[in-house]
């Protein structure tokens, strides 16, 4: 048994001494690979929706007809069918056109909260999903601040859906689909440190044409996708009252204490059990002996 | 019942097998109220599960992609293991602290919890979208230790084999296996402690739950200290639904009890009312503490807050003034009115956390389907069949070997 090994049997029942170091995609190895992530400036989005086609023709999902549907009158989120959907807001300046989809989070809430591993935080970023691993305990729905996982309720065998960065192209060095279909490049593929760089030099160098923040570089602890917008973010839709800190960092204290109960409770209980026999000499755990 | 001595003499010339056969016949009347009552739902929710799992959970749930949880995990599994806090506080004093007053409630406590257990965590199994997969996080191919569910479920699954250790002496008496109920007996002391210390974690697990879902549950709900507030509230929610539960237990099998039973039922409910009013107390405190360090006063100007002061002054405030005064003038009705008053309480923090308050702020609000809630009384009336099937065989409510007893010879096959 290595200590791989070791370290998963005793997490069994100390559980989470050691959930820190194993937490999926908890810490940023400076070995590794670099996290992918993608940059949407939604000045440069035009509301085409071939991102949507794109990535319906890549997964197997649902192919929205762009022309026809009328979709973007009205707000819509993802679903179990499509895993990407874009949004036509109206601002201060203007229309204003959003895509959004998983935000393959630094360190993913549903990753953390996932007791099979099925939810991941692959080595190059995205988060994918293993059906093999699954129980659709829905426990990753309830704890993701974006709400993306979504569920198939009407299906006997349900996969939670959620758009997985085209992991079978960013793994082989490809780039994801929707980002191949974007006609005005409003979507750009890369690693986030350069993605950043991109981002503040934009808004660098037309200052009155950006707020002068990237959603994504901090909340919920950072996301792989990042946004650049010309109004504030809460007009488009977005939570900005989600905090900085990464999920996964409200239930540490509470998993670093379960080794800490584990051993010391049955120590006070015994303790206590042999006060309590001080007054009796005879052993009492015969229920109804006589 | 009437038949007792003849079955009682021919159970004991028996073999194991035929004796269990004959134990699954029915006792007592058939056509009870509750049996009346309870078959047409059962029957009812079993055809609800048939189309649950051949159609998926939309079929017979409101669950949505905002709603992922309902009351399959909010009342059934969230509450009713805070309900069934009774066997680990009981437990604790009977067995680690040698408080022999609560000694002949011990095994009715036991058998409950472990039932509740049985039955509350186990209909998560309805809930799960791919069941067949619930093994996966125990046989170790995919371990997701930094999920608090993967904690509280092995904690579940521990603690039911504590719990089923705890109860095994009285199997042992049923079946007349003397040799291995002496080796049960001696394996309860390290159970009940391996119990209180797994109870203390998966109560206040089922708390940490919801710590991710920070920005979805009303700040009134949320809070940090969500594990110390249920690991704290199970204290109390045990204790009432013992009291609750003994009361009717004793009414119910009356027959089963020996005389001066009810004199020694009130001391036991007086005593538990003491306990109960001080973890009542120190929850309150607890909830004082953070109302004032947060500035939750802010709060309080809409229905959500007159909602949330309905919880705690009403349901956990007044039943703790219930309950001590209860316990100061020896009035068991006032406790068992206070005992009614908590389990309210419970039941509205539990599904406050877990469904009202949860998703407060979207337009999507849910709503339990009639359907999950019939599945629901069917996993309550399945436990009270078992419980009652149970009761009625084995020495759980009277003593062991008693006159009278159904398998009276084999019992007294397995005492010294």
């Amino acid at each position: 048994m290595d200590r791989r090994d070791f370290l998963k049997w005793t997490g069994v029942v100390g559980a989470s001494a050691i959930s820190s170091e194993a937490r999926a995609g908890g810490k940023i190895d400076p070995d590794g690979p670099e996290f992918y992530g993608v940059l949407v400036d939604t000045t440069r989005c035009i509301g085409c929706r071939s991102c949507e086609v794109a990535c319906g023709t890549e997964n197997s999902m649902r192919i929205p007809d762009v022309k026809n549907d009328g979709a973007l009158e009205k707000f819509r989120e993802t679903d179990e069918k499509q895993w990407t959907v874009v949004n036509k807001f109206d601002t201060s300046k203007g229309d204003v056109y959003v895509k959004r989809q998983c935000m393959h989070c630094w360190q993913p809430a549903c990753a953390s909260a996932c007791l099979t591993n099925a939810m991941k935080k692959t080595e190059i970023g995205p988060v994918t999903w293993n059906g093999d691993k699954c129980m659709g305990c829905r426990f990753c729905m309830l704890s993701c601040p974006f709400e993306m996982p979504k569920y198939e309720y009407d299906s006997w065998n349900p996969k939670v859906q959620k758009c997985s960065m085209c992991y079978q192209r960013t793994s082989v060095g490809g780039t994801p689909a929707c980002v191949e279909s974007c006609p005005t490049d409003a979507i750009i593929f890369g690693h986030k440190r350069e993605l950043m760089e991109i981002a503040r030099v934009r808004i660098y160098n037309h200052p009155d044409d950006y707020v002068h923040k990237v959603y994504g570089e901090y909340e919920a602890g950072g996301t792989g996708w990042l946004y650049l917008s010309a109004v504030p973010f809460e007009e488009l839709g977005f939570r900005t009252d989600l905090g900085t800190t990464p999920y996964p960092e409200f239930t540490k204290d509470f998993l670093y204490s379960v080794p800490l109960v584990l051993l010391g409770v049955p120590a006070l209980l015994s303790g206590l059990n042999l006060m309590a026999n001080g007054a009796e000499d005879e052993d009492e755990s015969e229920v109804y002996g006589e | 019942m009437n038949s007792s001595a003849t079955t009682t003499t021919k159970s004991s010339q028996q073999g194991l097998f035929a004796f269990l056969l004959s134990q699954l016949k029915p006792r007592g009347k058939l056509l009870t109220p509750f049996n009346i009552i309870s078959v047409p739902v059962m029957i009812a929710g079993v055809i609800i599960l048939y189309i649950r799992f051949t159609q998926g959970l939309g079929a017979t749930t409101n669950l949505s992609q905002t709603n992922p949880w309902g009351i399959w995990i909010g009342f059934d599994v969230v509450t009713g293991v805070a309900f069934a806090g009774g066997a680990y506080i009981v437990t604790f004093a009977v067995y680690v602290m040698k408080m022999e007053k609560f000694h002949p409630i011990v095994r009715a406590t036991v058998l409950n919890g472990f039932l509740a257990y049985m039955f509350y965590a186990g209909a998560l199994v309805f809930d799960l979208g791919r069941p067949w997969h619930v093994i996966n996080p125990i046989i170790g191919n995919s371990f997701g230790y930094n999920s608090v569910l993967f904690l509280v479920a092995w904690h579940f699954m521990l603690y039911m084999l504590a719990e089923l250790i705890e109860f095994s002496p009285v199997v042992m008496e049923w079946l007349g296996l003397k040799r291995a109920r002496r080796i049960a007996n001696g394996l309860t002391l390290a159970a009940v402690i391996f119990g209180v210390s797994l109870s203390s974690l998966h109560q206040s697990g089922l708390g940490a739950l919801f710590l991710m879902a920070k920005p979805k549950i009303h700040p009134l709900w949320y809070s940090e200290f969500l594990p110390v507030f249920f690991v704290v509230s199970s204290i109390f929610s045990g204790i009432s639904m013992v009291i609750i539960e003994s009361s009717i237990s004793h009414r119910v099998f009356k027959m089963q009890l020996g005389p001066g039973s009810h004199e020694k039922l009130d001391d036991i409910i007086i005593g538990l009312a003491r306990g109960a009013a001080m973890a009542m107390f120190v929850y309150y405190f607890f909830k004082a503490l953070i109302f004032i360090h947060d500035g939750q006063w802010a709060l309080m100007h809409d229905g959500w807050g007159m909602w949330y002061l309905l919880e705690v002054l009403g349901f956990v405030l007044v039943p703790m003034v219930m309950y001590a005064y209860g316990a100061r003038h020896r009035s068991v009705g006032i406790i068992k009115f206070a005992a009614g008053m908590t389990l309210i309480g419970i039941l509205l923090n539990r599904l406050n956390v877990s469904i009202i308050a949860f998703n407060w702020n979207s337009a999507d609000t849910y709503v339990p389907h009639w359907m999950e809630i019939v599945v629901t009384l069917t996993v309550v009336f399945a436990e009270i069949w078992l419980f009652r099937w149970i009761v009625c065989r084995m020495p759980v409510m009277r003593e062991p070997g008693k006159i009278g007893s159904p398998n009276r010879e084999r019992e007294m096959r397995s005492l010294n």
